[in-house]
């Protein structure tokens, strides 16, 4: 049976939006069509090794938790980085994404170093941007798909020029509450803002992401079968209404 | 607003004030008064707490002078969890010997003390709970006398921001406190045991029987890492989330030593707890109506507050031997043939502790869990996946799966890897309670665990269905 290991960065800090969430859901949907799936945790002072993770997962924290974790984490930047551009997947939400990008100012004025995986960089605001949240993402070319959430994030996060988001915000916050925008996307590696968790909600993107971590493990990403997922879609449903009813207000 | 006070154009003179403000305050609780009961014959509800609402708009200041009425001056409780329970358990502690202004339906935001003082006719003492957020407000005006601080874990982080952004508020506020008010903390809580700081004394509370530890600390844990330093602390023994014994090995900050301690723990499944209240003063053995851990830290905490304001122990040991389940909490409520358990769930330490509580009093096979996510549930539902709903799940031969959220929560139990085919997923709340009984033998008992709103919407349902409640229930 092919198993596809996943490092899962600093579990003990950052696991704020029920990271653990998302983690099942990828274990059970890849189990469901055969697949194994080992989780290693890669906790404080333990280097990143290109190849030899399928997909990096990381997740939220609270502003103090990601203070402790944030010059660690900018101190493994070129492993994480190396282990992207040789084809794994990524996966960060939140408080990750943000440490993924060039840098992180919190409220304090404090400025965190980031693993510069993604092209962007992020400034604490005064006011926390709170509220469920749908988007229209475009991953594939012609095949638009949505995915729904709940972010809460005092931070800012503009995007460079050339960077390409993960989604359009259909209703919602997004990065910055500004332009319209939500999450990175740099090859196989995905960032967003969307947790409650993301992923049991969004089947699709959990399928898309264990396809990723499929394709550098076997070199191309074998069809995933489809899976019934009528609950996940009433579940979607319930959490697309409520941003359109209640999304991106204060 | 409130700024008329402020302004001379209409109160003239400093001493045309001092003369006019209790003037004032008597039509601002006439006219809030008037409007609770207006509320009420208009059918509207809301009756309890729209006086305190409109007083509060009208003049905040009046809160404070309402205060100073009472003659032996208040007490706050607050809380993540527990804090309707705890001061449920103060109140039958001091009844017997002290008139009391409570805020008893939980209504813990500074209308809600408004409105217990508004209501207050003769009482002697406020014994108010107090919302984690609000405390700073509610101890500016109400000059609190005594302060109880239970616990702070993640909760409705879309509410109130982040776990630091309170336990800083939290710190501020006790910063303001006159040297006079008597402080009770939770030494078991490092974020909360933090806040004697050096520049005062408190009585410290917390547990000690590590035979009923975690054997490993539940998912959930908060604070584990040290509030002074950001190590991750060692534990001899956690208790409830990052509730324990615990040390950091870097810098050394740990546990302070306890001054009201809970020894001999002996659970007695959903019935009852048992312990041996240790104090300065002396021990008492305490028998509890209510069930689990989280119980010994709620009739802990009553205990420390309840004798920092002058009660004995004998006082206390009879009140908590008295005492029965609050609004909610572990009630126990006769439908029928049938009866049903409820059991509040609102964050993923105090469901935590509601999981263990039933499963370690013999495994439920069916639970009806009703999750809502309007404001006072939070709307971020994400909490759930963070609740080690395992242990029950894996007694369960079918869960109802009920609320605003139905889809949600089944999905949660799906990946916990529940069978899909044993989950109704029925979001109204009568048909899942219908549903629930139905698949209740008659003479058993139906768990069900439910957020806020979707607790007050069961207890309507069932009032409208009129059955008896025990003669116990103190409706609040």
């Amino acid at each position: 049976m092919t198993s596809l290991l996943v490092g899962h960065l600093y579990p003990d800090y950052l696991n704020i939006y029920a990271d653990r969430g998302n983690i099942a859901v990828l274990e059970r949907r890849a189990a469901w069509r055969g697949y194994g799936l080992d989780v290693q945790a890669i906790g404080m002072g333990e280097p990143v090794e290109p190849g030899r993770h399928d997909l990096l997962y990381i997740g939220g924290g609270q502003d103090r938790e990601q203070a402790l974790v944030a010059p660690d984490l900018a101190a493994k930047g070129e492993g994480v980085r190396a282990a992207a551009e040789a084809g794994a997947a990524v996966l960060a939400v939140c408080g990750g994404y943000q440490l993924l990008g060039r840098s992180y100012r919190d409220v304090a004025g404090e400025e965190l170093p980031g693993v510069g995986l993604f092209p962007h960089e992020t400034v604490a605001g005064e006011r926390r941007m709170i509220g469920d949240v749908l988007l229209e993402c475009e991953l594939e070319p012609g095949l638009r798909r949505t995915l729904a959430g709940f972010e809460n994030h005092a931070g800012r996060t503009r995007l460079d020029q050339s960077g390409v988001p993960l989604g359009r915000v259909v209703a919602g916050f997004g990065n910055d509450g500004q332009s319209g925008f939500e999450g990175c996307r740099v090859g196989r590696a995905i960032g967003t803002y969307l947790h409650g968790p993301l992923l049991p909600r969004n089947p699709w993107l959990a399928d898309w992401v264990i396809a990723q971590a499929l394709a550098h493990r076997l070199g191309e990403a074998p069809d995933l079968e489809p899976l019934g997922d009528e609950l996940e879609g009433r579940a979607h449903a319930v959490s697309a209404r409520r941003a359109h009813e209640r999304g991106g207000r204060r | 607003m409130g700024g008329t006070a402020q302004d001379p154009s209409v109160e003239g003179s400093a001493a045309a004030r001092l003369h006019w403000r209790p003037v004032r305050l008597g039509l601002e609780i006439a006219l809030a008064h008037a409007a609770g009961r207006l509320s009420r014959l208009a059918g509207a509800g809301g009756g309890t707490t729209l006086p305190g609402k409109l007083l509060w708009k009208l003049d905040p200041g009046a809160i404070d002078l309402l205060g100073r009425r009472l003659p032996r001056g208040s007490a706050l409780v607050s809380a993540t969890n527990g804090k309707t329970t705890t001061a449920a358990m103060v109140a039958e502690i001091l009844a017997p010997r002290v008139r009391l202004a409570h805020n008893r339906s939980g209504a813990n935001l500074v209308s809600g003390v408004a409105s217990a003082l508004l209501h207050m006719g003769d009482a002697e003492l406020g014994l108010f709970e107090v919302d984690e957020g609000a405390l700073p407000e509610v101890v500016r005006r109400v000059r609190p006398r005594a302060v109880l601080l239970g616990n702070l874990f993640r909760d409705q982080l879309d509410r109130y921001g982040e776990l630091e952004l309170i336990a800083g508020r939290w710190r501020e506020a006790v910063r303001t406190l006159p040297h006079e008010t008597a402080l009770v903390l939770n030494g078991d809580d490092p974020q909360v045991g933090e806040l004697a700081g050096e520049a005062r004394t408190a009585t410290v509370f917390g547990l000690d029987d590590p035979r009923h530890a975690y054997a490993t600390p539940p998912h959930a844990a908060d604070s584990t890492h040290c509030v002074r330093c950001g190590a991750p602390y060692e534990y001899a023994a956690v208790y409830m989330g990052h509730l324990g014994d615990y040390r950091c090995p870097r810098c050394h900050h740990a546990r302070q030593p306890l001054d009201v301690v809970a020894r001999r723990i002996e659970l007695d499944g959903l019935e009852g707890v048992s312990f041996d209240l240790v104090t300065a003063v002396g021990e008492q053995r305490i028998e509890l109506g209510v069930p689990g851990l989280y119980n010994v830290y709620n009739a802990l905490a009553a205990g420390a507050l309840s004798l920092a304001l002058g009660a004995s122990l004998a006082e206390v040991a009879s009140g908590l031997g008295r005492f029965h389940a609050a609004f909610g909490r572990f009630e126990r409520i006769v439908v029928g043939e049938r009866r049903i358990l409820v059991l509040l769930i609102k964050n993923p330490a105090g469901a935590n502790e509601a999981v263990r509580t039933l499963v370690d009093g013999g495994a439920p096979r069916v639970a009806v869990i009703a999750l809502n996510d309007a404001i006072a549930d939070g709307r971020d539902v994400s909490w759930i996946w963070d609740v080690d709903f395992e242990p029950l799940l894996a007694g369960l031969e079918r869960l109802v799966a009920t609320g605003e959220r139905a889809a949600e929560l089944a999905l949660r139990a799906k990946y916990a890897g529940f069978d899909e085919q044993a989950i109704d997923v029925l979001p109204p709340l009568a048909a899942a309670l219908d549903r629930g009984l139905e698949l209740t033998p008659p003479g058993g008992e139906l768990v069900i665990l439910p957020t806020y709103t979707a607790m007050l919407a069961l207890r309507r349902i069932v009032s409208e269905r009129g059955y008896v409640r025990p003669y116990w229930e103190r409706a609040a």
